[in-house]
């Protein structure tokens, strides 16, 4: 059979696991089972702990590395050790989102310029520096896939300052994709259904949201962590190689829907 | 009640990695059971799941107590 994959202990890097509710977990499943070595990055310290009993649990053998995506220093000496650990990097998922709560409650127009920088640097900037960082592991090419949501291009109430922070996500990405293309680095965004996770928790409308999606999208249902995993393992994959600079939608279609 | 308190403590043991001998009903997440505002948001999806009910903030707010949680579980049902 042919491998239509080729990612048999490919060393991928996943940031942004918090819980096994996490997207990142989902995708590092998929990863998982697909072959590839997975190296996780962790920000907080109860992240790490639940990322252990997780790993534990599901008998899985990884590494674990500290990174915060905020800090530079950090972002250069995690990217030293993995480096050193695993000498070259295939993949990287980025994971990882955040805005403050009082900025996803009331109006947009009331953001204020610390929320909104805060939310441009952890959620978009994040993805550049770590592109930046990775790239001279990727000596063999490689693939990045960034996790995005329609707030980035339609209006969602309660996303806020988070829709303004995935649209310059997303743009992020196209610029990527031509500055990492001669490197035969591809990045593209999945452009996920609303999922209960941590985060999505943090959106006052997120129920509204999902029952909206069940009852609108062209498949009738929301989607699943696993879906979206799988579509990442597909971009991961050599399935995929042709593909950069795209915006993946793992939506049950619910984003080509007109009126609702 | 009793079934209703026994999955909840289950559910704190697994979530908060806290040992069954602390979780009581009067035990509060934050001070007894050093849970911070994450657990507690994780807690509370938990038991959205198991118990196939919505929490709104409003109400996850004032759940300070595993007796707490236990009330309100069995004043949805």
């Amino acid at each position: 059979m042919k491998d239509f994959l080729q990612l048999q202990d490919k060393h991928i890097v996943i940031m942004g696991v918090a819980n096994d509710r996490s997207i990142a977990w989902s995708v590092a499943q998929s990863l998982h089972a697909a072959g590839a070595k997975l190296i996780f990055t962790y920000r907080q310290e109860r992240s790490a702990k639940k990322l252990n009993k997780l790993l534990e649990k599901n008998e899985m053998d990884a590494a674990v590395i500290q990174c915060d995506v905020n800090d530079d220093e950090s972002i250069t000496s995690a990217f030293a050790e993995i480096k050193e650990k695993f000498t070259t990097v295939h993949g990287l998922v980025h994971s990882v989102a955040h805005a403050h709560k009082e900025d996803l409650n009331g109006d947009f127009i009331d953001t204020s310029r610390d929320g909104y920088a805060f939310a441009q640097d952890t959620s978009a900037y994040s993805l550049v520096a770590v592109a930046k960082a990775v790239r001279p592991l990727m000596a063999e090419g490689g693939s990045i896939v960034t996790m995005s949501y329609l707030g980035a291009d339609r209006v969602l109430d309660g996303y806020n300052v988070m829709g303004v922070a995935k649209a310059a996500l997303e743009a992020s990405v196209r610029y990527l994709a031509n500055d990492l293309g001669p490197d035969n680095i591809r990045i593209n965004a999945i452009s996920a259904g609303p999922i209960r996770t941590l985060a999505a928790k943090g959106v006052p409308s997120f129920n509204e949201i999902l029952s909206k999606v069940e009852e609108k999208a062209p498949l009738r249902r929301n989607v699943s962590a696993e879906e979206v995993g799988d579509m990442t393992t597909g971009l991961m994959g050599a399935l995929s190689r042709g593909v950069t600079g795209e915006v993946i939608y793992v939506d049950a279609g619910f984003n080509i829907i007109g009126i609702g | 009640m009793a079934d209703v308190f026994e999955q909840v403590k289950q559910i704190v043991i697994d979530r908060l990695d806290v040992d069954e001998s602390k979780v009581t009903l009067e035990a509060s997440f934050k001070e007894d059971l050093e849970a911070d505002s994450l657990d507690v948001v994780e807690l509370v999806m938990e038991l959205e799941d198991q118990f196939d009910t919505e929490i709104s903030d409003e109400d996850a707010e004032k759940i300070a107590t595993v007796g707490d949680a236990v009330n309100y579980i069995n004043s949805k049902q």
